[in-house]
C-alpha cells in the first residue's frame, strides 16, 4: 500500500491517534505562540494607525482572524461530520465534537471585538446588519451542536445526530460569508482577498496575515488536546487506555 | 386501490393521523388558542396605540405563528415513538422520507392552516391595515410548511429524548430565522409601499427546495437516532 494513504489509515486508529496527537501538541502550541506574539507585535507596533479610526482598528487583529476561524471551524466540524456519517470513522466523530466548542469561541470573541470595535467607529454596540445577525445564527448553531451532543447518552449516537445537525446547518456559511455583497448593510465588504490583490496596505496586511495563521495552528493545537482527552474517555475500557494508567497494584486499592 | 403499494402505504398513514387527531381534536385548538394569546400580549404591554400597534403587527404574528407550530412540533413523532409504529415505519418496505412526508403534510396541515385561517383575526387584534393581509396570507403560507418540514428534521434528531422541548427550540429556531426575516419582510415592505415580490420568491424558492430535500434528511435523521 502507498505509504501516505497506509498512514492516513493508521491515523483513524484512536491509540495511534493519540500518540500522533501527544507528539504535535508542544510544537503546536510553541509555533501558536511564537507567530501569536510576533503578530501582535507587528500589530500593536509597527503597524501606522488608521488615518481616520486611529488605534481602535487595531481591534480588527483580532476580530478578523476569529471571524475567519469562526468559518473555518464550522466547515472542519461539517466535514468530518460527513466523514463520520458515510464511512463510520470514530476518530471523525471525535474531531468534529472536539471543534464545536473551539468554534463557538472562536464566533463569540469575533462578536465580542465586533461589539468592541463598533461602539467607537459606527456608535453602536450591536446593529441587525446581515454580516452580523448571520454570524449570530452561526453561534447558535454552535451551540444547538454542542447541546444536541450532550443531550444524548450514547456518545457515538450522539456524535453521529450532532454532526448530521452540523451538515443542516452547513447552509448558513455562504450566507455569511457572501452577506456583505447580498445585503449592502453597514459592515464593510471584505479587503482581503486570497486570489487577487487586496485592498489594505502591506503593512497593515503582513501581522494579519501572521495573526491569522497563529489562530490556524492554536485550533488544531487545542483540537488535538481536546480530542485526545475525548478518546481516552470514549475508549475508557480498552487496553490500550489501561495501558496508560498506572497499574492498579501500585494505588491505594 | 391495491394494497401494499406505495401509494396505499402513504394513503393509510395520511388517514390513521387525522384520524387519531379528530379522536382528540380539542387538543388540536391549542395552537391557536397559545397564537391568540401571545398576539393579545402586545397590545397588554405596548398599550393600545392603533399605529404603534399596525406598525408590528405583521412581525408579531409570523412570531407568534412560529412559536406556536413550534410547541406543536415536540409531539410530531412521540406518540409514534412510545407505541412502537415508528420502528414499523422505518423498517417497512416503502421508502422512509415518503411516509414521513405525509406525516409533516399532516403536521401542516393540522396546524399551520387552522393558523393561517385565524390569521385574519390576529391582523384585526393589532390592526393591521386590510389590504396588507393578502400580502401576510401568502408569507405564511409559503413559511409554514418550511417550519414544518425544517422542524422535522430537528424532531427526528432529538425523538428518543424525554425533555426535548427546550433543546428542539435550540436546534430549530437558528435554521428558521431566514423564514422568519424573508416573510416578516415581505409584510413589512408592502406596508411600507415598497415591492414585495423578492422576499415572497425567495420564500418560494427555498420552499421547493426543502420539499425536495427536508423529508430525506428526516429519513436520515430518523435512522440514526433509532439504532
Amino acid at each position: 500500500m502507498n505509504p501516505l494513504l497506509l498512514w492516513f489509515h493508521k491515523l483513524g486508529s484512536p491509540p495511534y491517534f493519540y500518540r500522533f496527537a501527544g507528539r504535535w501538541l508542544p510544537w503546536l502550541y510553541a509555533l501558536a505562540l511564537i507567530s501569536g506574539c510576533a503578530g501582535f507585535y507587528g500589530a500593536l507596533f509597527t503597524a501606522p494607525a488608521d488615518y481616520q479610526q486611529g488605534d481602535s482598528f487595531r481591534i480588527l487583529y483580532v476580530h478578523v482572524p476569529c471571524a475567519w476561524m469562526s468559518l473555518f471551524a464550522y466547515l472542519f466540524m461539517a466535514a468530518n461530520g460527513f466523514v463520520a456519517l458515510v464511512w463510520r470513522i470514530k476518530l471523525s466523530e471525535t474531531l468534529a465534537m472536539a471543534s464545536a466548542p473551539i468554534g463557538a469561541a472562536f464566533t463569540f470573541i469575533t462578536l465580542v471585538t465586533g461589539s468592541l470595535w463598533g461602539k467607537p467607529t459606527w456608535g453602536t454596540w450591536w446593529t441587525w446588519d446581515a454580516r452580523l445577525t448571520s454570524e449570530l445564527v452561526l453561534l447558535f448553531l454552535y451551540f444547538g451542536v454542542i447541546g444536541l451532543y450532550h443531550a444524548i447518552e450514547d456518545r457515538r449516537q450522539a456524535a453521529r445526530a450532532a454532526a448530521f445537525l452540523a451538515l443542516v446547518g452547513i447552509v448558513n456559511l455562504p450566507i455569511v460569508h457572501y452577506s456583505v455583497i447580498w445585503w449592502n448593510t453597514l459592515h464593510q465588504a471584505q479587503t482581503v482577498s486570497l486570489l487577487g490583490p487586496s485592498k489594505i496596505a502591506p503593512s497593515m496586511l503582513w501581522p494579519l496575515l501572521t495573526l491569522a495563521f497563529a489562530t490556524h495552528v492554536y485550533f488544531f493545537a487545542s483540537l488535538l488536546a481536546r480530542t485526545r482527552v475525548a478518546l481516552l474517555e470514549l475508549e475508557s475500557g480498552k487496553d490500550w487506555v489501561r495501558a496508560l494508567l498506572p497499574s492498579p497494584e501500585t494505588g491505594h486499592g | 386501490m391495491k394494497s401494499g403499494t406505495t401509494t396505499s402505504a402513504c394513503l393509510a398513514l395520511l388517514r390513521r393521523d387525522l384520524l387519531l387527531l379528530w379522536r382528540r381534536r380539542g387538543d388540536a385548538l391549542n395552537p391557536m388558542l397559545f397564537a391568540v394569546i401571545v398576539v393579545a400580549l402586545f397590545p397588554f404591554a405596548l398599550g393600545p396605540e392603533t399605529a404603534v400597534l399596525a406598525r408590528i403587527a405583521a412581525g408579531t404574528i409570523f412570531v407568534a405563528v412560529l412559536l406556536a407550530m413550534l410547541l406543536s412540533l415536540d409531539a410530531l413523532f412521540r406518540s409514534d415513538l412510545e407505541d412502537g409504529s415508528l420502528e414499523q415505519l422505518v423498517l417497512s418496505p416503502h421508502p422512509l422520507s415518503l411516509l414521513l412526508g405525509c406525516k409533516v403534510f399532516v403536521h401542516w396541515l393540522t396546524t399551520a392552516l387552522p393558523l393561517i385561517l385565524i390569521a385574519p383575526l390576529l391582523a384585526q387584534l393589532l390592526s393591521l391595515p386590510p389590504n396588507m393581509l393578502p400580502v401576510l396570507l401568502v408569507a405564511l403560507a409559503l413559511a409554514t410548511p418550511l417550519l414544518s418540514l425544517i422542524g422535522a428534521v430537528c424532531v427526528a434528531l432529538t425523538v428518543g429524548m424525554r425533555r426535548s422541548g427546550m433543546l428542539l427550540t435550540l436546534l430549530v429556531l437558528p435554521l428558521i430565522v431566514p423564514a422568519l426575516i424573508f416573510g416578516a419582510g415581505a409584510c413589512n415592505a408592502a406596508q411600507d409601499g415598497l415591492a414585495y415580490s423578492a422576499p415572497l420568491l425567495w420564500l418560494a424558492a427555498w420552499l421547493v427546495l426543502s420539499l425536495v430535500l427536508a423529508p430525506l434528511a428526516a429519513a436520515a435523521a430518523l435512522k440514526i437516532s433509532l439504532t
